[in-house]
């Protein structure tokens, strides 16, 4: 009876948050400036908050610790780049070196290109996958780090030239076709990851996280599911790697270095290793940080004719620093820790309140 | 006492130049609770892990239901290092992964409980069940096979229900108290559908009352899904009180079988692991 009560109150929720995002997502569009910061934010922690939803499949729910996902990324964006560039602007793109042959003339739709980028990581990954999930926890971290400079070298020396267009990189990559675009791109990549967490697979993968030797001696295929994990991981970061592109509109090898890695992995960490919610609101939160709200950080700023110190070009990263340690020590679990924020946890809430009769106004 | 459910042959176990189980052979037969005990270091576990496919043995073979599932022999370095016996007798090489073991129709227990600590009892057992799950990835993700998923849950329920841990499904298992933790992870391995169920210390840090509700549920466990119990245990209370047979070895050798009575008057295990008491 209340089991049933939940489930519509839950449906009932879901559809009006749903309603909520896609209001604030149309008045974002039609109330503000093309070049407001908010749309930026949105978009760039759309695309974060799907690599760092990745990422956290792989760190925070099979307990792989891999530090290569700039690396599919990588793959993606390029892989969707190759593709989907307009067969008219390519003599402009690969204006030094030429364009190779077979490509002159390809050009797919972006849906096509999307999936294309995902697939390439996906196959890559398969195929690293077998030696370096041999690896245990560190080793496996070293080893993925170093898979995703040797992806960033290759693809921007010179033999591949004629195809990635070497160290200049590519430009003219197709933009979003509208706004809402990355949102309900990155919205079904999502959706389609929480759905795999909470499968039977979702579970065999948390129980490999928990212990490994009691997973192996509950029947669960350790190389496949670590490998399936692995795979599954990479082609969201591939396509997210492709969005990246498109917001972009260029790339180069250098788009895609270690730096990235790590700030996908500040915004898992900070949103809680095994969250999905926690990591697509710390994206948010985390772009929004960095791109926007402490900007002025980084500029000199004058009261009256005191300068006040320490702000200059530069001081935002180092604040920003002391907001990731500040994290790492006092608040290890991160913003949601392994909790989701659905409507369970909110109902729970509520009921405990009420419960309490009126005491906790908090 | 008719069918061989698992027979361990000439099993060595040697890790560099220590023997840690030496030549050990033993049976047990369908519906059976056998105990293997002996003093710590004995080799008890490692035993325990050669059967469950955690160690390849140095030497030696195992069955299960008369079929061969585990075989080696000394090769390599450990050819001129080889200290045990039966050398050559062994030609095949036959090394599963746990997770194959526990596919044919063994299940295991651990002696520090290892459960998946940060999830829910109902999802410790869930899980147990994923390896007989036929979906794929795909059909498992886009609920093509809720069918099978919904029956998954039901006969998790069910068995939470008949061991009397329906109603913590919801609780983590980590908050559980610990003898109830003990009853969750046997409750776990009987998820996986086995023919034969290993315990490794299913009784430590177990206080006497425990200790006698786990003598209880051990016996329920078996007579319900039609098991075979092998077991290490150290309380000898629960040892004579429920097996039916007892192997007890000493520095990785085999040093007497029998009937608990057998076992409680025969000499070599009273001087070896038994002891006598102080008052005789």
């Amino acid at each position: 009876m209340t089991e049933k009560k939940n489930t519509q109150l839950k449906i009932l929720f879901s559809v009006i948050a749903l309603f909520v995002c896609a209001g604030i997502l149309f008045c974002v569009n039609h109330y503000t400036r093309p070049t407001f910061m908010l749309r930026t934010v949105m978009q760039l922690g759309a695309i974060y908050g799907l690599v760092a939803v990745s990422m956290n499949l792989l760190n925070g729910f099979t307990g792989l610790f891999s530090l290569g996902q700039a690396g599919f990324m990588a793959i993606g964006a390029y892989a969707f780049a190759i593709f989907t560039i307009p067969a008219k602007s390519r003599p402009g793109v690969y204006y030094l070196y030429g364009v190779a042959d077979w490509l002159s003339n390809l050009q797919l739709p972006i849906w096509a290109g999307l999936v294309l980028a995902g697939l390439v990581a996906a196959i890559l990954a398969a195929i690293i996958g077998a030696p370096v999930l041999r690896l245990k926890s560190d080793y496996f971290a070293i080893a993925t780090l170093g898979f995703a400079e040797i992806v960033r070298i290759i693809v921007g020396s010179s033999p591949m030239n004629r195809i990635t267009n070497g160290s200049l990189g590519l430009k003219m990559i197709p933009k979003f076709p509208n706004f809402y675009f990355p949102f309900i791109v990155v919205g079904i990549c999502i959706l389609i990851i929480s759905l795999l967490i909470r499968s039977s697979y979702g579970r065999a993968f948390k129980a490999i996280r928990e212990d490994e030797i009691a997973a192996e001696a509950m029947g669960i295929n350790l190389a496949k599911h670590k490998q399936l994990s692995f795979i599954i991981s990479s082609f969201f970061a591939g396509v997210s790697g492709a969005l990246m592109g498109m917001y972009l509109g260029a790339i180069t090898s250098t788009t895609f270095n270690v730096t990235l890695t790590y700030n996908i992995l500040l915004i898992v960490v900070i949103g809680g290793m095994g969250s999905i919610t926690g990591s697509i609101l710390s994206s948010f939160l985390v772009i929004a940080a960095r791109e926007w709200w402490l900007r002025f950080l980084d500029m000199e700023m004058f009261i009256g004719s005191f300068k006040v110190p320490l702000l200059k070009s530069g001081f935002r990263m180092v604040v920003f620093s002391l907001i990731l340690m500040i994290v790492v020590l006092f608040f290890r679990q991160g913003i949601m820790g392994t909790r989701e924020f659905n409507w369970n946890f909110i109902l729970n809430r509520l009921r405990k309140k009420k419960n309490a009769g009126g005491e906790g106004c908090e | 006492m008719s069918e061989k459910v698992l027979s361990v042959q000439d099993v060595t176990m040697q890790f560099g130049g220590v023997v840690a189980v030496n030549n050990l052979s033993l049976e047990v037969h369908k519906g059976e609770i056998v105990c293997l005990i002996g003093p710590n270091g004995a080799g008890k576990t490692t035993a325990f892990n050669v059967i469950t496919g955690v160690y390849a043995p140095t030497n030696g073979a195992v069955e299960f239901e008369e079929k061969t599932i585990i075989s080696n022999y000394p090769q390599g370095k450990m050819e001129k290092l080889y200290a045990g016996e039966h050398k050559g007798k062994y030609k095949k090489v036959l090394e599963p992964t746990p997770d194959k073991i526990t596919k044919l129709g063994i299940a295991r227990t651990f002696q520090n409980i290892r459960l998946f600590k940060s999830l829910t009892v109902l999802e410790n057992v869930l899980i147990a069940k994923h390896m007989r799950m036929k979906a794929n990835v795909f059909a498992d993700t886009f609920l093509i096979n809720w069918k099978e998923e919904k029956k998954m849950r039901e006969d998790a329920l069910e068995l939470l229900r008949i061991l009397d841990l329906y109603e913590l499904k919801d609780e983590k298992s980590s908050s559980l108290p610990y003898g109830k933790q003990r009853h969750l992870e046997i409750a776990r391995a009987l998820a996986t559908n086995p023919s034969l169920l290993l315990l490794d210390e299913p009784a430590a840090g177990l206080n006497p009352q425990e200790t006698d509700e786990l003598t209880d549920f051990i016996r329920k466990v078996r007579d319900q899904f039609h098991l075979t119990v092998f077991m290490i245990e150290h309380h000898m209370n629960l040892v004579m009180d429920i097996s039916d047979r007892i192997y007890v070895i000493d520095f990785g050798k085999l040093i007497a079988n029998g009937t608990p009575n057998e076992i409680q008057n025969n000499q070599r295990v009273i001087d070896a692991y038994l002891g006598v008491a102080e008052d005789e």
